[in-house]
């Protein structure tokens, strides 16, 4: 626990980069309804740090950077800005006190130019009315040269590659001059070339005693560019270091509050099976441009095989490229054995697979519509009968559908936005169960749902691979595909690195499938 | 859940109950709508013969040609997308079957007539799924050209159609005591509402109009549903061509000019969504009769053609205005 020896008289008098405390929080609480995010959280960030922020989904980052931005509100606790106790009403009064926030989502307008999104909102101005575009050009140009970052200010956003859009994302946040900027997974969608050019970019910011806190998922990049970390779970502090002082397991038990066992960083190999037994669904050298290179898959009768990885490690387009949605992928898919190319999802439905889109509200529900609409989307050719759709045959089947997946509406008539979160996945989970197809893909199904819902979920899941069909899950909580794979294979950067599997007696845990995904950054850091 | 979920076809008060729980009351307020109108007219037109079955038959007559447009408007909304161009198919399509007809071909009249609307359909639907064009550019231009080809053909000319046995089927009969053109309304209509509620394609279009990436992943071709649903909507509107040259017995350019806001409002009051997903046969049908009850109405009170335009236009942003808001709601 710090005791904010840094005082708001002592700011002026000591100007020595590195130890002097710009921001504060002290034992900051906020619950959701019964949820508590954060349970006491202190935390100190010194001018001119980088300032890692680490944990699972769910352990209360997102809620702690939402209050230092004046997104959220703290139900306790005080945050002071240089040894000063402020209180962040609005993002807006965030920004006016110099704290900038990055989002994960670029908040860009591609048909701009780089300068006009740099100045977006703090337009600089001639005559009082008019916008001065050259002044814009300069004032753009002058920070994105603070960044090193060779763009061109001219240039519309929307034709610079991802890694160019980041720092201008970067760079929209400097124009207001903060002294703490806050990125949120900033490499997720970046190459290694444009990572390296993201982190020359935030060393010179700390050199010019720019304070950051750097969220990430990727833990070499959090060891290898960050001065400090700390590491959140259960709304808690758990582990406050620097990175030269702990290693990676560390980290990593911090995280999960679990020790790591021997055998846990996965054998890369899986347990011997009959020869004769043919793969429901079967991936040989699956090559997607730079997102995914010669993945080998084999998903069997009665399986769950999990992919963990971190967000850009592939999993969405490997589930993507399999339904057809990727063209240009290259490589073998066979299904029961039998080589097959699919060209579109009505083709990969044909062949027996069924997708579970990851964004449930733009991929997934149609919102107006009944959850009986929602429901029997893909199997109406197969309810009707010479061609006419029976009110009685339909809603019999609506009806067996809801008892069946447990979904909580007043009746398929119900409009599918009327149910919660979770319900409104089951119908879409449901929607794809309901085709009975082979091999079921599910890109993190249970991703913001309550955990009832995702209990029964989850129970609907294993119950369809008993049935003597596949599935492969995708998903970020790590502790489901602990809970209920009998193989978790990891994606990282496109490739297959390592493979869990319980049946050649890997462990199977929450701390085992995060030390696999990172064991090679590990090595790397 | 309620009891009796499971029982099939629901009586009206209890589907009414229904909407209504769901916040989804749009399409009674069309049936409202129309009663009040209706009724107001009952008692203020009461010396005027606005009740007398004479005038109600007419009523029917008029409307007909703007219902079969609205039930296939309400298959292009549905789907997600708008058709401009009916009101310029109604003038080719009108015209080509009177020049055909001039020259003796009844069968092929019908066949070209036809044709024009699937044609023009089938272009407008691939220029928007797969030259991606919205359908509102691609249709608004398809208006254009069509005016074009019309006043081409006859140079300006209208065209008289005497064929006997066509005007009889195509707008001026009787079958019995019924107006051969009330016979066709109630074809398209009962075809329409069958096709949207009752079958796999009707549900699918209302599924793409909805979310068309749902539909692609649960195995929809959305593309050939988008093209389906603009060449309904298009020989809807070439039907409803040759039927107001059957009734005029002739053909002029400007025929169908006018329609097109009509059928638009018809169709939306009716409960039919402006953004895809929703969809009411019946519903344009009920707002069809609206706007033809407002018209003859609002003729037989003695306003003006011009006073008639302002009273109508004001009716229709105040209905609209209405049924979105419901729509809004949900």
């Amino acid at each position: 626990m710090t005791d904010g020896r840094a005082a708001g008289a002592s700011v002026a008098t000591r100007p020595s980069a590195g130890t002097e405390t710009v921001l504060e929080a002290r034992a900051i609480r906020k619950a959701f309804g019964a949820v508590l995010a954060l349970d006491g959280v202190s935390f100190t960030l010194r001018r001119g740090e980088i300032h890692g922020l680490v944990g699972q989904n769910g352990a209360g980052k997102s809620t702690l950077v939402k209050v230092l931005s004046g997104v959220h509100q703290p139900d306790a606790g005080e945050i002071r800005l240089a040894g000063r106790a402020v209180v962040v009403h609005s993002p807006q009064e965030a920004r006016r006190l110099g704290i900038a926030m990055v989002f994960q989502e670029f908040s860009l307008t591609p048909s701009l130019s780089v300068a006009e999104n740099v100045v977006l909102g703090r337009e600089p101005r001639r005559l009082g009315i008019l916008v001065d575009d050259r002044a814009a050009r300069e004032h753009s140009r002058a920070i994105l040269e603070s960044l090193g970052a060779a763009i061109k200010p001219d240039a519309p956003v929307g034709r610079l590659p991802v890694g160019a859009q980041q720092l201008v994302e970067i760079a929209k946040a400097l124009a207001g001059s903060p002294s703490i900027l806050i990125l949120d997974e900033p490499t997720a969608s970046l190459s290694q070339a444009e990572i390296e050019t993201l982190f020359a970019a935030l060393r010179r910011l700390r050199i010019q005693g720019v304070s950051m806190i750097y969220i990430s998922h990727h833990l070499g990049e959090v060891m290898a560019i960050c001065d400090r970390l700390t590491v959140l779970r259960d709304g808690r502090v758990q582990l406050a270091a620097r990175p030269g002082d702990v290693d990676l397991t560390a980290v990593i038990e911090a995280m999960t509050g679990a020790p790591i066992g021997a055998r846990s960083m996965g054998s890369g190999t899986e347990a011997a099976r009959p020869a004769t037994e043919v793969p429901l669904l079967e991936l040989e050298g699956w090559t997607l441009d730079r997102r995914l290179s010669g993945v080998d898959l084999r998903v069997r009768a009665g399986e769950i095989v999990g992919v963990a990885g971190l967000l850009g490690s592939g999993r969405t387009s490997l589930l993507r490229s399999i339904m057809g949605l990727e063209p240009g992928v290259a490589g073998r898919l066979r299904v029961r054995g039998r080589e097959i190319a699919i060209t579109s999802p009505a083709a990969a439905l044909r062949a027996g697979l069924a997708y579970v889109p990851e964004d449930r509200r733009r991929e997934g529900i149609i919102p107006g519509q009944s959850v009986e609409a929602n429901l029997l989307l893909a199997i109406w050719r197969r309810l009707a009968r010479l061609g006419i759709l029976r009110p009685a045959t339909v809603s019999a089947r609506a009806t067996e559908l809801i008892r069946r997946l447990e979904v909580r509406a007043a009746g398929p008539w119900q409009p599918i936005e009327f149910l919660s979160g979770g319900n409104q996945q089951k119908v879409v989970v449901g929607r794809s169960l309901a085709v009975e197809p082979l091999v079921l893909l599910l890109d993190d199904p249970t991703a913001g749902i309550d955990i009832g819902s995702r209990r029964e979920l989850l129970g609907h899941i294993r119950r369809f691979a008993d049935s003597g069909r596949g599935v492969v899950l995708v998903s970020s909580e790590l502790d489901e595909l602990a809970e209920i794979a009998d193989r978790v294979a990891i994606l990282r950067r496109g490739r297959i690195s390592r493979i869990l599997d319980r049946a050649a007696g890997d462990e199977l845990s929450e701390a085992a499938i995060l030390a696999a995904i990172h064991a090679d950054e590990g090595l790397a850091a | 859940m309620t009891a009796g979920d499971r029982d099939a076809p629901l009586g009206f008060v209890e589907s009414a109950r229904r909407r209504v729980a769901a916040g989804r009351i749009e399409n009674l307020i069309v049936y409202l709508g129309f009663l009040v109108i209706f009724a107001f007219f009952a008692v203020v037109l009461r010396d005027r013969g606005f009740l007398t079955p004479d005038n109600l038959a007419n009523i029917g007559r008029q409307t007909a040609m703007v219902s079969i447009m609205a039930v296939g408007m309400t298959f292009a909304l549905s789907a997600g997308e708008i058709d401009l161009s009916i009101g310029s198919i109604v003038a080719l399509s009108a015209m080509v079957a009177a020049i055909l007809l001039r020259d003796g071909h009844f069968s092929l009249a019908i066949a070209a007539a036809l044709g024009v609307g699937l044609l023009t359909g089938f272009v407008n639907g691939l220029l928007t799924t797969k030259v991606r064009i919205p359908s509102f550019l691609v249709t608004l231009g398809m208006m254009s050209i069509l005016v074009g080809l019309a006043r081409i053909t006859t140079n300006l000319e209208p065209v008289p159609i005497t064929n006997q046995a066509y005007v009889f089927w195509f707008g001026s009969g009787d079958l019995g005591p019924i107006p051969i053109l009330l016979v066709w309304t109630a074809v398209f209509v009962f075809a329409g509402h069958v096709l949207l509620r009752f079958t796999p394609f009707g549900r699918h279009l209302l599924a793409t109009g909805g979310n068309r990436t749902a539909a692609r992943y649960s195995g929809i071709d959305t593309d050939r549903i988008k093209i389906a649903a603009l060449m309904i909507s298009a020989t809807c509107a070439a039907v409803a061509g040759m039927l107001f040259a059957g009734r005029l017995h002739g053909a002029r350019y400007t025929l169908g000019e006018t329609e097109l806001m009509t059928v638009i409002a018809a169709t939306v009051i009716g409960g039919t969504s402006l953004f895809g997903g929703r969809g009411s046969v019946i519903g344009a049908l009920v707002g069809s009769l609206l706007m033809g009850v407002l018209n003859n109405g609002l003729l037989l009170l003695g306003l003006t053609v011009s006073e008639q335009l302002v009273a109508r236009g004001a009716i229709i942003i105040v209905a609209v205005a209405l049924s979105l808001r419901e729509a809004r709601t949900s």
